[in-house]
């Protein structure tokens, strides 16, 4: 029994590419077969946060209209063979996806695929709504940031309204709260929404918190997913979601402020 | 914190004023996004016809619309000048 799992938030800008990337490595390296598609037609990233930009010959489009087959269009992963990415269109035709279609080629993964991660694009118009409409499970990723958290919020009241599972009555997505880009140090300092904050506001379980990390920007100048990179905060944190997101039970990290030497207390910095 | 930090002022817990203004405006746009789409038009509307009999102000009208067991409930709330004859409320 596969399952669609989409990667939302409202806002732009606060991870969630990120988080699709990190998420769909995540699963296929624990031996899932895994597809990850980018629904942001006309602004394609994905592929480059995958590192696969120059192997992209078809998209999800393409599969879409009958230019090419499905498997024509699935760009396997170089690092993990159980894994895909279909990619978006560069085209302007912003009604390109319909939902017909997009059910369809949904349905054509469902047979192959464990998990179908749908990677959003940002803001609550047709591609978004389609990102969502099939979903059986939803990371809404948010930064501890005002902004972010009212359009969470709104995405929070679609996903119980304008997807299939909420119009057929087959009961509630799953919804899960993915805190990106925290910093427990400014958190402790009182500049900074903490999780326990952004959990009552929103009232939704945590699935994880990513922390502030440099890792995230090298990452994705090289093309690879941050949480390939083991040393890394980011990489671990985004680990352990995908751990809970398959039911381990896995306690929170880097939640509390980096210890710092005397030196660099009495120098500041870091 | 650096040395320096130390001697700056303390400043506000602005990540509180933040969670109480989430909250107030969430709140707030929950109830909107629960009524129909039709509310605002309906109460739109309610205004014109009451204004033909009486002169309301246009903040006096309140449309909500509520639940009550396993009924919803519109509730409509007309506050009418001081000298009419009118009963309020409906």
């Amino acid at each position: 029994m596969s399952e669609v799992i989409v990667v939302t938030s409202g806002k732009g800008g606060v991870g969630k590419t990120t988080t699709s990337a990190s998420i769909a490595m995540g699963l296929a390296r624990r031996g899932h077969k895994v597809v990850v598609i980018d629904f942001d037609v006309g602004l394609r990233n994905l592929d480059l946060i995958m590192g696969c930009e120059r192997r992209v010959v078809y998209d999800f489009v393409n599969v879409i209209n009958g230019d090419c087959t499905l498997k024509q269009a699935l760009i396997k992963d170089k690092r993990q063979e159980n894994l895909s990415i279909l990619a978006a269109s560069q085209t302007r035709d912003k009604d390109a996806l319909t939902q017909e279609g997009v059910e369809r080629v949904l349905n054509e993964l469902r047979e192959e695929f464990d998990y179908i991660i749908c990677d959003s694009p940002a803001g609550i118009e047709k591609g978004a709504f389609l990102a969502m409409y099939f979903a059986d499970r939803a990371v809404v990723v948010v930064n501890p940031e005002v902004s972010s958290v009212r359009d969470s919020d709104r995405i929070l009241g679609l996903l119980a309204s304008k997807t299939r599972r909420a119009e057929s009555g087959d009961g509630k997505i799953a919804e899960h709260l993915l805190l990106t880009r925290y910093s427990a140090k400014r958190v402790a300092d009182g500049d900074m929404l903490s999780l326990k904050d952004v959990e009552e506001i929103l009232g939704i379980q945590v699935l994880g918190v990513i922390p502030e990390s440099e890792e995230v920007l090298q990452s994705s100048n090289s093309g690879n997913p941050v949480i390939l990179d083991a040393d890394s905060n980011a990489g671990q944190a985004y680990d352990d979601a995908v751990a809970r997101l398959l039911g381990e039970n896995r306690p929170l990290r880097f939640m509390e402020p980096e210890k710092k030497g005397l030196l660099k207390r009495l120098f500041g910095g870091g | 914190m650096g040395l320096l930090d130390l001697f700056r002022s303390k400043q506000k817990n602005t990540a509180n004023l933040a969670k109480q203004r989430l909250q107030i405006i969430i709140a707030q746009g929950r109830v909107e996004r629960g009524g129909p789409d039709y509310l605002p038009m309906l109460k739109r509307e309610l205004l014109e016809v009451i204004r033909k009999y009486v002169h309301v102000d246009p903040d006096a009208v309140e449309v909500n619309l509520g639940t009550e067991g396993d009924h919803e409930v519109l509730e409509m709330n007309v506050v009418l000048p001081e000298r009419s004859n009118g009963s309020a409320g409906a």
